[in-house]
Formats: C-alpha cells, structure tokens, sequence
C-alpha cells in the first residue's frame, strides 16, 4: 500500500462522484477535524484528511513557561487520560533532574495511570458498540469513566484536565476516601466489564460490522507509525511500559494482549483485555503499596518539588524553594532528554532540550493520535462509508492531541 | 536476541560513513550523532536495514531552531529498535537560509506528516515529499511561527514583554 499521493481525484467523467464534508464538527468524528471524501455510491473514493481546528501551539508557549507552568498544557492533549500526559512530562523533568523517586511514589502513579488508561479504554470502546448502533452498552459502561474521575478527584482537585502530581511526586498524600472508592471501584468495574463483554463479543451484529474491516498488517502498522492498541492489534507486543519501563513497572506481572489481524473486532478485543491487565496493575500497585511508609507521597527534593502553602508561609528555606521555584530559577542541567509513557493511544513521547534557562529551549510533543491518524484517509479509500466511520472510532483519534 | 550496545552501533557507522558521522555523544544513554544533509537517507537507510540492531520504527521527527548558529536548523529523528530495544537519535544541522533536506518518506510512511508538520513551523523543505503542505496552521499564514525570531505574545502589547517574566 502506498498512498504517498494526495488523494483526490479528478477521474469523473460523468459527474457521478459526491463529495462529502465529514466534519469539523461531525457527531460521528467525536472530535475537531475534517475529513473531505468523495463518495461512489457507498464507497469512498478518495479522501482528505484536514486538521489544526484546535491547534494551540503548545509547543511554542512551552518555551515561555517554567517546567511545572507546562504540566496543564498537556492536560489538553489526550484530555481522555491527562493523568498519563501529567506523569510522562514530569518523569521527562525527572530524569533530566536525575531525581531517583522512592518506591511508593511510583506505585501511586502506576494506579492513577492505569485509571486513566481503563478511562481512556472505556470511551474508545463503547464508542465503538455506539457506532455500531449499539446505544446500551454505552451507558453500561461509561458510568465508570464517572467513577474513575470521582477518585482523580479525591486525589487532585479536578476531574478532566487533571494538572495532577508534581515533579518529583504527588502535590499531597492520597486519603483514605480514595483508596475506598479505588477499592469499590475494583470491586464493581470487573462485574461491569464482563457484561460489556459478554453484550458485544460474541454478537452477531457487531462482529459482522468489525471483523475484518479495516484489517492492516504488522508491516503497514509499523511503516505509518502506529503504536499502541492498534499497533498491538496487528500483532506487534510492542509497549513501552514493558520495552522502557518506568515508574517501576518492572516490578508489576501483567501481560501485553496482541491480536493477529488488526481489524477493529481486534483492536477492540485488545482494548478490552488491557483494561483486565489494568485492573490486575491496580490491584498489585495496593498490594505493594502495603509494603511501603505510608507517609512518602513525594521525592525528597526540595530545590525541584513545590512546598506545601503552610510550610511556604512559616518556614524560610521553604519560601526561598518556592519562589525559585515559580520564578523558575531551578538549576537544571544542560540537556536534552527524550522519554515516553504508555499512553491511552500509544507512545506518547517528549523530546527536551534545555539549555539552562528558566524555560524549556524546545520542547517536542510525541503524540500518538496525530501519528496513528495519518494512515485514516489512505486506508479508508474503497471501504464503505459506515465502514470508515467505525474505522475513525476505534483508532481513537483525540482532538487534543492530534493537533497540540 | 542478542543486545547490542551504543559503541557497536557507533563503530558499524563509522566503519560504513566514516566522518560522516559526527558528534557523537550519549546523553541519557540515547545514542546521539549528527551528520550532513546529503548523507541522511543513506545513514538512515542503513541503520533501518542493518542487520546490527534493524532500526525498523521511526519515532519522531522534529526540528530545533538555534539563531546563532552558522546552521540554524536541527532537524532531528529518533529511531528505534523493538527488536533490540534501543533507540537511536539523529541530527542534521542545515542552513536556516535555504533550509532543505531530503524527505524520510520513502523509507517510512510515517514519515509524511511528521514532515509535513515540521515544515509548517519551521519551514524546512523536505525534498520530494508527496505533499509538503501546512498541516496545523491555515496555509495564509505566511510565517513558520516556531523560529526563534518570532514572539510569543503581541510585540505590540506593553503589559506582556518578555523581560517582565524573565523569559
């Protein structure tokens, strides 16, 4: 397949062709972008994906702000698991710090991003029943996106755009109302979850719909890029919490689910069982975390973490690291560092160069919707148009972070 | 599977380019070198079909802007190996006057709009890219607002000067 070309074409004689605007704001796009089609009868022709409805240009006010001014900014990327936007940016400062975390900091994290990672897996999936024509388990199961944010919620304040932890770990100490309801939550998703799956996976309608529709193999996958569920679905077990791992996810017994054909049954069948490996994270994470003080919410690293408020107004040495903090005046070593997390899409990625300044020199956002959504307008060309639609849900595509 | 180090992917390009490949260091243990613009493709060529580590996946590309260099412009790929779990990270410093180099495209579909994207902030020409147009901004535009040279806020604005902030 190479579709290296721009894909309209002007072959029609006779007229016959309809063009079609699907989008910016299409209800079935389930985002900010433009897809111009032409349309034989059913079936697409030709078609041209436009994007850049949303753009913010945060990677040039990324070089205006100090490091933990960007930590919002990429709230509004993938803003289905900002957690896991949140915790990639401040393990990039990290490791440009050097700042090794203590045990449980990391086992925090590992929870919040699975969330996250369930949360994200949630919409993408009953998207998918959704456009199928498959309204009930959409409701089934969304109630739990509730859920998950009602927990991000007793950890950091907010609910979508969370801005949650700081560089070097957590802004404050999880309390227990979080653990409960992270504990209801593991007790009453699972039941969910196997009704959702037992609705869809075996169902005629929707395997007929999915199977083998837009099937691409591991060889096209990986030429345009694709990383994540999708590439996962084409038979690739390429992840980067098991290749790179970070936040101690060496430590944690969970599998990568791989399909075989990449087709949208497939990429929904592997969405689904990283929610089940997700879930077993979970548990794991507040098995270890039984080991570890539980006190520790934060590295020890005062010239780089952000002190508490109370401690900023009664203690010295807290408001001169505060003030250099906000002022930016951390002394931060002259580099470049590149690292990715695992994110709901795939690999998010960020490339810092810092060249001693208050602000990042250049900072590069990775960002796996605008890699993987590349391939959408090739491959769609010959497949029904409901085909397509289907197609467009299960790879997932977030405004946010397609167009940053 | 056998790992391969840094040193030996260094040594098997030098071996093959010579002084082609310049600047070598690790920062972070990612493999950085830099090379020239009318070496990329056969450099990236090689590490994609090398038998060594088999670069088969190309992660990113970027570019950075540095006004006060004689070559402005770093256009930047980092490349990775899932076969050997190592990545790879390339640079080519090109004239930020005449700002072209030759596209990725054929080695990697992946490469179109990552290109596409760096061309519409940074300007540079990617030579035989199917479809070099803006992606993120509207085509009027006009500018490619990531050089250095162009502000962030309203120059015109008495409120918001940089210096204020310190930026």
């Amino acid at each position: 397949m190479n579709h290296n070309q721009p894909v309209y074409t002007d072959n029609d004689p006779q007229d016959e062709l309809v063009t079609l605007n699907l989008g910016p704001t299409h209800p079935a796009t389930h985002g900010v972008f433009q897809n111009v089609i032409q349309l034989d009868g059913e079936r697409i022709v030709s078609g041209v994906s436009t994007i850049g409805y949303i753009h913010r240009a945060f990677e040039k006010i990324a070089e205006h702000r100090p490091f933990y001014q960007i930590t919002p900014l990429t709230d509004r990327l993938n803003y289905c698991s900002s957690p896991i936007n949140n915790m990639g940016w401040h393990m990039t400062v990290e490791k440009l710090l050097n700042i090794q975390l203590p045990k449980r900091v990391d086992y925090l994290r590992v929870i919040i991003m699975e969330l996250s990672r369930i949360a994200d897996h949630i919409i993408c999936n009953t998207i998918i029943a959704q456009d199928t024509g498959a309204t009930t388990t959409f409701l089934y199961l969304f109630q739990f996106r509730e859920h998950i944010y009602e927990i991000f919620e007793e950890v950091c304040g907010a609910r979508l755009t969370t801005n949650i932890g700081r560089i070097g770990g957590f802004e404050r100490n999880f309390n227990e109302i979080a653990f409960t309801k992270i504990n209801k939550f593991l007790k009453e998703f699972p039941v969910a979850l196997r009704e959702f799956e037992s609705l869809l996976n075996r169902n005629r309608i929707f395997i007929d719909r999915t199977a083998g529709v837009a099937a691409v193999s591991a060889e096209q996958a990986l030429d345009y890029g694709w990383t994540g569920p999708l590439l996962r679905s084409a038979g690739v077990d390429y992840d980067v919490r098991v290749s790179d791992p970070y936040a101690s996810y060496q430590d944690f017994d969970f599998e990568v689910p791989v399909g075989t054909s990449g087709d949208i049954y497939d990429r929904y069948l592997v969405r689904n069982e990283e929610m089940w490996q997700s879930l077993r994270l979970i548990e794991q994470g507040l098995e270890k975390l039984k080991q570890e003080p539980s006190d520790i919410f934060h590295a020890d690293v005062p010239e780089f973490y952000l002190p508490a408020k109370e401690e900023v107004y009664n203690n010295m040495e807290a408001l001169i690291y505060h003030f250099k903090i906000v002022m930016g005046e951390i002394d931060a070593p002259k580099a470049e560092v590149y690292h990715s997390v695992e994110g709901g899409n795939g690999e998010l990625g960020f490339y810092l160069i810092n060249d001693g300044g208050r602000t990042p020199y250049r900072l590069h956002f990775r960002r796996p919707s605008f890699i993987n959504y590349q391939m959408f307008a090739p491959m769609s060309k010959g497949m029904l148009l409901s085909d397509a639609i289907i197609n467009m849900s299960s790879m997932n595509i977030i405004a946010g972070e397609l167009d940053a | 599977m056998a790992e391969v180090t840094n040193q030996e992917l260094v040594q098997a390009l030098t071996e093959k380019f010579g002084g082609q490949i310049i600047g070598v260091n690790e920062p972070y243990g990612l493999l950085t070198f830099e090379t020239h613009k009318d070496s990329i493709i056969n450099v990236l060529t090689f590490l994609k079909e090398n038998s060594i580590a088999n670069f088969n996946f190309l992660t990113d590309i970027t570019a950075v802007h540095y006004p006060e260099k004689k070559h402005g412009i770093a256009v930047v790929y980092h490349l990775h190996s899932m076969v050997k779990r190592i990545r790879v990270r390339v640079k080519v410093f090109i004239d930020e006057n005449h700002p072209t180099i030759p596209t990725a495209t054929t080695l990697w579909n992946a490469a179109n709009w990552m290109e596409r994207e760096t061309y519409d902030f940074f300007g540079v020409r990617f030579e035989g890219h199917p479809d070099l147009r803006r992606i993120l901004n509207m085509d009027e535009l006009g500018v490619h607002p990531m050089l250095k040279q162009y502000p962030l806020e309203d120059p015109n604005r008495v409120d918001k000067k940089d210096e204020y902030f310190g930026r």
